[in-house]
């Protein structure tokens, strides 16, 4: 399977630098100045287990590579696992909740991954509740992280409550992930409607396999969009190696051979708007086979 | 006698809690025992969608906790089995619409004419699966054999101890030849870690991805794998010594002899 | 160069003999011990106040300086306690001659052996120990050497 199999058209590429230009972050290949506030993106999906941890993963080790600064937030307190999925839960001294509460300074509550100096996380708290944040500190410290990071992707817990709401409330942007199956896809639209009005989020499909979708055994990405119509930023495929880099702690955005690694890193390329990095194709894959197999029943 | 009250939990979201549900209550219903499906995720319903009824549904179980409804009223009966009956969650209201003990009150009322009633809980550990568990006897901790996943069972297994509530495992989208090549925890090493017995092993299987679009649970297709596993399952359940199949890694242990007695004990 | 290079092939190698598997296995056991230390407080509170309690047996400590802190290495756990001690009590308890060395305070070659007045004490988690801290205390091993 051919990572450039997985690029958007260029009218969807298109709509998704037009996405990013609304939510700030200047389109002509500069990556932002250090005086501006970073950007706050929320990775949130209404549906559990869709790759939400493993995409906030992934796109903030892509974007580090690439030279942002980035720092990684797990707002699923109580069932912290961004930490596990980095490799770094051997790391974390102080979490979220500590530095809140004032029992631990940020700078003490940041563990940088030594593999990808530019990655920092930012842990949640394993024995406490999400009701325990407090929503308009959380915003706060969403505030001050964005005064030291250019990128501050926060890793929202499944479900619509308390939590989600947290994970909200301090980004200005939005990353949908979505798997090819209905209930993941009723579960995001019920997202997108409890989003700020006037956010434009992005979407990323997630475990795409595209044999089932050639023997009509699964969604296709349009399926997925005829419903949601949001602005395409990637489409990930599933491959068993996604196993063994969770099982190692070792993100497959650092993997040169992983075809998921590769549709990581040019999510970053896209999400940041540089254009040095590999071009979309100019025909897409999915206009292909959508012409191939005629509107399927 | 009042019926089995399981609720189908994780931890994590996405491992199967739903689609366990829906198909483990499918091959109790084939067996003709009187099931109840009961979906209590509130606000991100996906059971009826699973099962194909979302068109049928008239009336939520919100609305019968609050009392617009009867309980009768709400059930949906499906068409495919004499003796399944399906509650659907709200969609537009928040888990915070029900009480603990609103949701013991309602799964009592069930009990009352069912021989399972089965509670498909949602992710996390907040009220959501506060209400789920509060109306449940026994549980059913489903998890896949991946490190987040069994952080979050071992979670969940606290919880359900802490309330003395007895519980199985059900081990999802495991992978045999991951397993024999080392790549993948075995099901011994998931049992040993969470300190449970394991009811059911299911390996991974795109046919689910299908029957979840179609609403038809793979259980009533006999020419399905998946459906024998879910079986097996339902005869574990009813109190059957059914051996766990070779697919998991050899080093078969030991458990499965305490399943028998656990299945008994249980019922 | 190559001779670098050809070590570090050795070492990756060697390394990465390991399936993820058991590597998972391993992390899994770190981070549920790691969680559940995490999730009895209470527990914790009770294993400090009776290690505190011990060592003051044989030496005056100051309770209020003390720290207990669990550090989560590469492969274990540790328990780490820093206790300030201030003198050794006249009283402390005599041990039977049974528990002394069994070189009797002296090294093969007969000159006595320095005891070191411990102020950490270091307790390696021991393996399969995931489930102690649900309710009871596990033992700490590796106490002040003679």
């Amino acid at each position: 399977m051919s990572p450039s199999e997985f690029e958007p058209t260029e009218a969807e590429v298109s709509i998704g630098a037009q996405a990013s230009s609304a939510a700030g972050e200047p389109s002509n290949g500069q990556p932002a100045a250090p005086a501006k506030l970073g950007r706050a993106i929320v990775i949130t999906s209404g549906k559990g287990g869709v790759g939400k941890t493993t995409t906030t993963a992934n796109l903030g080790s892509a974007l580090a590579a690439m030279g942002k600064s980035v720092v990684l937030v797990d707002a699923d307190v109580g069932l912290r696992n961004l930490d596990i999925v980095l490799g770094l839960e051997n790391r974390v001294r102080f979490h979220l909740l500590d530095v809140i509460e004032g029992k631990a300074d940020l700078d003490d509550a940041l563990v940088r991954d030594k593999r990808n100096e530019r990655l920092h996380l930012l842990a949640a708290a394993q024995a406490r509740e999400k009701e325990d944040v407090d929503g308009a500190e959380m915003k706060r410290l969403i505030g001050r992280l964005r005064e030291r990071f250019e990128y501050v992707l926060i890793d929202s817990p499944a479900g619509i409550e308390t939590g989600f709401r947290n994970a909200v409330i301090g980004a200005q942007h939005a990353i949908i992930v979505c798997t090819p199956e209905v209930s993941a896809v009723r579960d995001a639209d019920r997202v997108v409607g409890l989003l700020p009005g006037d956010w434009s989020p992005e979407l990323i499909v997630n475990r795409l396999r595209p044999a089932l979708v050639r023997r009509g055994k699964m969604l296709s990405v349009e399926d997925v969009n005829a419903i949601l119509r949001l602005p395409l930023l990637g489409v990930i495929p599933d491959e068993p190696g996604v196993i063994v880099a969770s099982n190692k702690g070792e993100p497959l955005a650092l993997d040169a051979s992983s075809a998921i690694g590769a549709a990581y890193r040019s999510i970053a390329a896209r999400l940041s708007g540089d254009a040095t990095t590999e071009p979309a194709r100019a025909v897409g894959f999915f206009s292909k086979i959508g012409a191939l197999f005629g509107g399927r029943g | 006698m009042s019926a089995r009250r399981i609720v189908i939990t994780s931890g994590k979201g996405g491992v199967g809690k739903t689609t366990t549900t829906a198909n483990l209550g499918a091959a109790l219903a084939l067996r003709g025992l009187r099931v109840v499906m009961v979906d209590t995720d509130i606000g991100l319903r996906n059971l009826d969608l699973v099962m194909g009824v979302e068109k049928r549904i008239v009336f939520d179980l919100v609305e019968v906790v609050e009392g617009r409804c009867q309980l009768r009223q709400a059930l949906i009966r499906d068409k495919r089995f004499e003796s399944l009956r399906i509650l659907a969650a709200a969609q537009t209201r928040e888990k915070t619409a029900v009480s603990e003990e609103q949701m013991d009150k309602l799964i009592g009322d069930l009990a009352n004419t069912a021989d399972y009633v089965l509670i498909d809980c949602p992710a996390g550990i907040e009220h959501g699966f506060r209400n789920a568990v509060a109306g449940a006897r026994e549980a059913i901790v489903v998890t896949t054999p991946e490190v987040s996943a069994i952080r979050d069972a071992d979670r969940v297994v606290a919880k359900l101890r802490e309330r003395d509530l007895p519980l199985q495992l059900i081990l999802n989208r495991i992978r045999p030849e991951m397993i024999r090549s080392g790549e993948m925890m075995s099901v011994d090493d998931v049992a040993e870690i969470l300190s449970a017995d394991v009811v059911g092993v299911i390996p991974d299987d795109e046919s689910v991805i299908d029957s979840t679009n179609r609403g038809e649970p793979l259980a009533l297709d006999e020419t399905q794998r998946l459906a024998s596993i879910y079986a097996k399952i339902a005869r574990r359940l009813e109190g059957e010594p059914v051996p766990l199949t070779d697919l998991e890694a050899p080093g078969f242990f030991s458990r499965v002899f305490s399943m028998w007695k656990q299945g008994a004990a249980l019922s | 160069m190559f001779d670098f290079l050809k070590k570090n092939e050795f070492f990756r190698a060697f390394f990465q003999r390991e399936r993820s598997g058991a590597t998972a296995r391993e992390r899994l056991r770190l981070v549920l011990l790691s969680d559940h230390l995490a999730l009895a407080p209470d527990v914790v509170e009770a294993l400090k106040a009776e290690l505190l309690e011990v060592i003051a047996r044989y030496v005056d400590i100051d309770p209020n300086q003390a720290d207990v802190t669990f550090e989560q290495r590469e492969r274990e756990i540790a328990m780490l306690a820093s206790v300030p001690i201030v003198g050794v009590r006249k009283d402390r308890p005599s041990l039977p001659a049974r528990s002394r060395s069994a070189t009797n305070g002296r090294s093969p070659n007969g000159a006595p052996t320095r005891r070191r007045r411990r102020k950490r004490v270091v307790a390696a988690a021991p393996e399969g120990s995931l489930s102690t801290l649900n309710g009871s205390v596990p033992s700490a091993e590796g106490a002040s050497e003679a």
